[in-house]
């Protein structure tokens, strides 16, 4: 058995803990937010937090994490969330919406870390993120928003 | 000023047709509105109003990116005077209500869900704004035509005003008009606004649910084991090693391969990655690229089939001042949509129910009543969001996996395909191998122009045979039918049958013949001593809409202006899906030879306008979509199968490599065209134009490599 602590929420799990993070999350736990894209840190898609930084869950075994803070989309609370969310909203960012998860978690990432990213920096943190639907110059926008917002504040 | 419409007859399953004598509109009650008689107006099958007031629209398209979602419920909306705060859409069912007008089946692709509805859903938006005003003016006793309606009200001759809701219930038992009165482009209170997406809310917390998302109670997941050469069979498998895993329930062979069942999809893959199978190669065990392109090269050095002639271009060539030739070659392409293939189903005895990411509907409903032997009446498809279509998602090869799982089992079960799964198992955007000659007269005119075209054909994929002639309309797109007035043209095509699966993949044909045939202009221009924008203009005098946008892309993109040194500038002009599209594209080259594109003006005449915020967002996806195939994306094939497997040996363009894209709308008045699209086919040609006006390298290959330009 091991125990999660998933957005501020606990759980008693009996899984193999070899198991990627992002299968007990879709399948055990039934967060569907968290998407699977590639299986191999190539996507970006399952991106979460762990104690804030942003990991992809589809390669992360489970029991390197048990007992850490995971944050996935639908736990984003946080004021840099919510900037990034409602940024998302105003720019009007995702077309199919699959990648966009994994952006968001990236996006809260860095402006925790960079209050105010610059292009150079926006595109080292979100280059693990891929997108087939080309949203990349509306993610832009909506991280220098989100970062304008955050700082008014 | 309004403009009438005379509205012509269409025949529908389960639709009472004789209701209306003859609206394009089906009018079917959906079956949860019809046992709640009475508590709702639903004129027709696209709109059910609630005695509150609040209004439901239905799509008939399935939203993958492209914003149908919200567009469509815009023209409904709009002609309905539907105040639009009050709306909420949802996925219709895969009836045929709600059929694409222009294919007959319940199908999104083509780049036609906008221009296809038009007309329908405009008129199912006036039928129930008719209804309602009818309702409104036997309240007041007033004339109908003394009535207006606006934003959920009717407004009567002496500013009388009842609300929609309080209308909805005296609607419903109006006569449905069998014409009505469309508005003019002046009237419109949506369409041509740039109103906000009606999904993104879902799409940035996690709640949208995609064909993955779908939880069914008692369903099972699987992995599938399928041959590594394509059409190979299985021969013998020994499902031991795949029981032994923790989860893992069944091992069931199925058409496609062998799923591997268990408890939750970790346990599956493991399950199926410790699955022992033996494999009936079939035919194709010893096929590699390398073979491909020597069956290419051999057909397209050899005459073929004439898809079009005009004029004698052999004997222009003969007596032309300048010629040249040239040979260009494009690779297979994998879709690759963000969300892998997947589909849940749970099949009954006497019902079954599909979950699909889907984009054909009516396939997967055929494909399901097949192979459960149920009637149409017993199979439902509800369409999930997709995580990206560009074509994959027409085909329904998961669609078949989960159904003939769940049926094995005899519960519920969901299929996901591993990305190497996906990207091995696709069908492809056929390969390409095309030969050129043109000739230039003395003051540097086109006067011959020979395109040979050696491809595989999607027709004979989707139809089972080879197409009548040997001729694939699909191949020769964009090839036979040119901007440009060339006096002697001669395309022809050569059917290649190498065995690999072929499919749409966005803009089809386009995406090779664009390459090809605005690369090759180019090549002229320089052979004719000429400014390639300057020379192209001059080749579509009189074209008007190809002119307008060759000008505002070039205006835009401040063509002629010096750039910075070391950066190029190139240009492409086509039209696909009966939009004109011109891009201009700013390059360097960077260390290595590794193409930097910087700057993308598009000009885009789509026709009517509905939402010019997708026309922007779709245009750049577009844009992305065909840099990551000119810059990156090649499927190579080795015994048979699929060389490439994940995003690390298939790349796609990343946040870094974005360029800076601008999107100009022009308006060009009707016919309308298509958006998802047609951004794609000039991308890789304006780019190579550019390489070339920076560099003096052609590139006649794709995807560019950086060791032909270092």
């Amino acid at each position: 058995m091991l125990t999660l602590t998933i957005n501020d929420k606990r759980h008693r799990i009996d899984v193999d803990p070899a198991t990627p993070l992002l299968w007990v999350i879709r399948d055990h736990l039934g967060m569907t937010g968290t998407k699977f894209g590639c299986g191999a840190a190539l996507c970006g898609c399952c991106t979460v937090h762990v104690e804030g930084s942003p990991i992809r869950s589809c390669v992360t075994p489970v029991m390197l994490v048990a007992g850490k803070r995971i944050t996935t989309i639908e736990g984003l609370r946080s004021a840099a969330g919510h900037a990034v969310q409602q940024a998302w909203i105003a720019e009007e960012v995702p077309q199919c919406g699959y990648c966009q998860s994994g952006q968001i978690m990236s996006a809260t990432a860095l402006l925790a870390q960079t209050p105010h990213p610059s292009d150079e920096q926006i595109d080292a943190a979100m280059a693990g993120n891929l997108c087939r639907c080309g949203t990349y110059q509306r993610i832009r926008a909506a991280i220098h928003r989100a970062a304008a917002t955050l700082g008014r504040a | 000023m309004a403009v009438a419409t005379n509205l012509s007859r269409r025949e529908f399953f389960r639709a009472g047709a004789a209701a209306s004598g003859g609206l394009l509109v089906a009018f079917y009650l959906p079956l949860a509105e019809a046992s709640q008689a009475g508590t709702s107006f639903a004129p027709n099958a696209f709109i059910r109003l609630r005695r509150d007031g609040s209004i439901t629209l239905i799509v008939g398209r399935s939203e993958m990116g492209q914003g149908v979602l919200t567009s469509l419920p815009m023209l409904l909306a709009d002609e309905m005077d539907a105040d639009w705060k009050r709306v909420r859409v949802e996925q219709a069912p895969a009836l045929p209500a709600y059929a694409n007008p222009l294919m007959h089946i319940n199908l999104t692709g083509g780049s036609n869900s906008v221009r296809g509805s038009w007309i329908e859903l405009r008129q199912a938006g006036a039928v129930a704004r008719t209804m309602l005003i009818g309702a409104a003016a036997q309240r007041w006793k007033v004339k109908a035509s003394d009535c207006d309606a606006r934003s959920s009200y009717v407004i009567g001759p002496r500013h009388q005003r009842l609300s929609y809701g309080a209308l909805a219930m005296a609607a419903a038992s109006q006569p449905v008009p069998s014409k009505v009165t469309l508005k003019s482009p002046e009237e419109f209170s949506l369409i041509g606004r740039p109103i906000a997406r009606v999904d993104t809310p879902i799409k940035v917390n996690g709640r949208a649910v995609f064909g993955i998302d779908v939880k069914l109670p008692g369903m099972m997941h699987a992995a599938v084991a399928r041959s590594p050469v394509f059409g190979g069979k299985v021969k013998s498998f020994d499902p031991a090693p795949a029981k032994a895993v923790a989860g893992v329930r069944e091992v069931v062979q199925i058409s496609t391969g062998v799923a591997v069942v268990a408890e939750h999809f970790w346990a599956a893959k493991q399950g199926r990655d410790a699955l022992r199978v033996e494999w009936d190669q079939g035919a194709l065990g010893d096929l590699d690229s390398g073979e491909i392109e020597r069956m290419l090269s051999e057909a397209g050095d050899k005459p073929a089939v004439v898809a079009q002639r005009i004029g004698d271009a052999q004997r222009a060539q003969a007596s032309a001042a300048k010629t040249i030739e040239a040979i260009y070659r494009l690779p297979y392409l994998a879709h690759a949509t963000m969300e892998p293939m997947n589909c849940t189903a749970d099949v009954r005895p006497d019902r079954c129910d599909v979950y699909a990411p889907t984009q054909g509907q009516t396939p997967a409903l055929r494909e399901a009543m097949r192979i459960t032997g149920l009637p149409a009446e017993k199979v439902n498809v509800t369409t999930t969001y997709l995580g990206g279509g560009f074509g994959r998602r027409g085909m329904v090869d998961y669609v078949v996996e989960a159904v003939e799982v769940s049926k094995a089992l005899g519960r519920p079960a969901k299929v996901i395909w591993t990305r190497e799964d996906d990207m091995r198992h696709d069908a492809y955007r056929p390969v390409n191998y095309s030969r050129l000659a043109g000739g230039l007269d003395r003051n540097g005119n086109i006067v011959a122009w020979q395109h040979r075209i050696a491809a595989p054909s999607l027709l004979q994929d989707l139809q089972g045979h080879r197409p009548p002639h040997d001729l694939d309309k699909y191949a020769v797109e964009g090839a036979v039918d040119l901007p440009y007035a060339i006096p002697n043209q001669q395309i022809e095509y050569a059917l290649v049958a190498p065995g690999i699966p072929v499919h749409f993949w966005r803009s089809v044909g386009h995406s090779y013949t664009a390459f090809v045939v605005e690369s090759f202009v180019d090549e002229l221009a320089a052979a004719a001593g000429k400014d390639p924008y300057e020379f192209r203009l001059k080749l579509v005098e009189g074209a008007r809409r190809y002119r307008n946008v060759l000008m505002v892309a070039a205006d835009k993109a401040g063509w002629g202006k010096p750039l910075p040194t070391g950066v190029g500038r190139g240009i492409a002009l086509h039209n696909s899906f009966g939009s004109y599209v011109a891009e201009v594209a700013e390059v360097s080259i960077e260390g290595k030879g590794e193409v930097r594109v910087r700057r993308v003006v598009a000009a885009v005449d789509c026709g009517t306008i509905v939402n010019p915020n997708t026309i922007e967002a779709q245009v750049q996806s577009a844009i992305v979509y065909g840099l990551s195939a000119a810059l990156m994306g090649e499927i190579t094939i080795r015994h048979g199968g699929v060389v490439q497997h994940n995003f690390d040996d298939y790349p796609v363009l990343r946040m870094p490599q974005m360029p800076k894209v601008e999107v100009y709308p022009v308006a060009g008045g009707p016919p309308m065209g298509g958006i998802g699209e047609v951004g794609v086919p000039p991308i890789a040609p304006a780019v190579g134009n550019a390489i070339f006006a920076l560099s003096g390298k052609r590139v006649r290959n794709l995807p560019i490599r950086p060791k032909d330009l270092a």
